[in-house]
């Protein structure tokens, strides 16, 4: 059983959350104009990665929030958990080696338990803009 | 002391150094590689090949699945397919001279809903349109044919009936692929373990090797059977597949005396029960919802297939856990496998079996055979092509075809 910290609620049993499958994957943004092999991409293909994996979850019974985590699909080592909307932590354009990790708040979620992302070492995410609506999140 | 243990059986089969170049090469020593390299050298004569298996011969999913072969699918194309394989499995023992215990002692699908019964009687219909032996069964009908099953109305999800395939049953898997193993050996492939391809050769877009772990081998031609691993496999070699690598879990109790007659599904409590020869009970049910290729899961995933279990089969209650682990399962998402060309030439790809692979080995060797030796689909994969996904052609088996997941 994964031990998931939820960005609101803390640390909960993986019972308690959905999966959501690959994280970052946008509705297309001109739809009219995709050909088959472009829906395809879109409906059918997934990345299917061996090792750091960011993919979506839910806390359903919890927050009922989604939100974006960092996980080893060997190891299944929780690496990141992160807010909807912000760039995958690892690939982030690096930071400068200055600590910040206590300065930036977390613009995109609600409430005073706004978390640290927690389980990393790794510089923040970029505070998205305004929106913990999941990009191109099944209903 | 040495001389009081019994003599090592004869090995099965050689362990060959790898040649510099094959005719062709296949990806994964599994039920569905060997079977693959089995109906290439028997019906194409193509004997200059090798079967490249990463860790030991069928230690992968071929190890870890729950024996069950049927072929009550709803859909046309399915049902064509694994029924081919079911025929295939009635003759296997005798041409590979080997008996893997298969064992026709029938399959039941559940229902335990007014959508179970219904989804259920058609499928029976479809079945029987089909060639594929089926028939429903009263709760009555079930209780005769396997008593320990509970049907009182004592139970949140009472038991309504059942479908039932007689020509279903079990087979012992690892004598399956041995069986495959030592009838490749003995028509010239060679059987290469611990050899993990690393990379592909490409002249252009076409494929004319392999590097591997074991040096750099030569070929014409390239088939995939990597299951869990297709996606790594393709991404090496530049494509894509629509596949989701899932953990797939199952258990084992100690050894019981004969109890359970045949082999019982239920998707709507979900968990599916047989008992091996030996007398162990075999369990499994869904997938862990994450990606994974830890070949684990989580417990809560066991926990509620025992309980399923038990609510079903009161007699298990005391029954213990002997051993759980967990297998690899590509899914795809119309629950399909997908066989045939891939974008790169010479490169071919039999994968997607997800949770079902095993009932399918004979058919997916035989048709990914023809596939690979031909360049052509077989009449049966055609429809399992890659590029359903782009013509919307799916074949969507989910909810349908007594998929368990």
């Amino acid at each position: 059983m994964l031990l998931i910290s939820c960005p609101n609620c803390g640390s909960r049993d993986e019972t308690e959350f959905h999966y959501g499958g690959q994280a970052h994957v946008p509705y297309p943004e001109n739809p009219n104009e995709l050909d088959d092999r472009q829906w395809a991409e879109f409906l059918f293909y997934r990345d299917n990665t061996k090792g750091a994996f960011a993919e979506r979850w839910l806390h359903s019974t919890g927050c009922r929030q989604w939100f974006n985590m960092l996980r080893d699909t060997v190891t299944y080592e929780i690496q990141a958990v992160y807010p909807m909307g912000a760039a995958r932590p690892d690939k982030a354009a690096p930071a400068p080696e200055s600590g910040t990790a206590s300065t930036a708040p977390d613009s995109t979620t609600t409430g005073t338990a706004a978390p640290d992302i927690s389980g990393t070492s790794t510089a923040p995410a970029t505070p998205a803009a305004g929106t913990i609506a999941p990009e191109g999140a099944t209903k | 002391m040495a001389d009081l243990l019994p003599e090592h059986p004869e090995f099965l089969w050689h362990n060959p150094e790898p040649k510099k170049s094959y005719d062709a090469v296949i990806v994964g020593g599994g039920g569905h590689g060997l079977a693959t390299a089995y109906y290439l050298a028997k019906n194409f004569g193509l004997t200059n090949i090798a079967v490249l298996e990463k860790g030991w011969l069928a230690g992968g999913n071929m190890a870890r699945n729950t024996t069950i072969i049927r072929s009550n699918y709803l859909w046309d194309e399915s049902a064509a397919i694994y029924e081919h394989a079911l025929k295939l499995w009635e003759i296997l023992p005798e041409e590979l001279d080997y008996d893997f215990l298969f064992s026709q002692r029938g399959v039941m699908n559940l229902a335990h809903t007014l959508g179970d019964v219904r989804e259920s009687m058609r499928r029976v219909g479809a079945n029987k349109l089909n060639g594929v032996d089926a028939e429903w069964l009263d709760p009555q009908q079930v209780k005769e044919l396997c008593p320990i099953l509970n049907i009182s109305d004592n139970i949140r999800y009472p038991v309504m009936g059942a479908t039932y395939q007689p020509r279903a049953g079990i087979a012992k898997h690892d004598h399956v692929a041995w069986a495959f193993a030592r009838k490749c050996d003995e028509l010239g492939v060679d059987i290469i373990q611990n050899c993990e391809v690393t990379g592909f050769l490409k002249d252009g877009n076409r494929v004319v090797g392999v590097q591997t772990t074991q040096g750099t081998i030569h070929t014409e031609k390239v088939g995939l059977c990597a299951a869990g691993h297709s996606s790594v496999l393709a991404e090496m070699a530049g494509f894509r597949l629509p596949i989701q690598s899932h953990p797939l879990q199952a258990l084992v109790s100690e050894l019981h005396e004969p109890v359970h007659p045949t082999v019982v599904m239920s998707n709507h409590v979900h968990v599916y029960v047989s008992q091996a020869h030996k007398g162990e009970l075999v369990m499994g049910a869904g997938v862990d919802s994450y990606n994974g290729y830890g070949q684990r899961g989580s417990f809560h995933v066991i926990e509620h297939q025992m309980a399923a279990a038990v609510e079903l089969f009161p007699i298990f209650a005391r029954a213990h856990v002997l051993r759980t682990w967990g297998g690899i399962v590509d899914t795809t998402l119309d629950a399909s496998p997908i066989m045939g060309t891939t974008p790169v030439d010479n490169m071919f790809v039999n994968c997607g079996w997800g949770t079902g692979g095993f009932k399918g080995t004979p058919a997916a060797g035989l048709t990914f055979a023809h596939t690979i030796a031909t360049g052509t689909p077989h009449e049966l994969n055609k429809p399992f092509a890659l590029e359903r996904f782009e013509t919307g052609a799916l074949i969507d088996e989910h909810g349908a075809a007594a998929v368990a997941h």
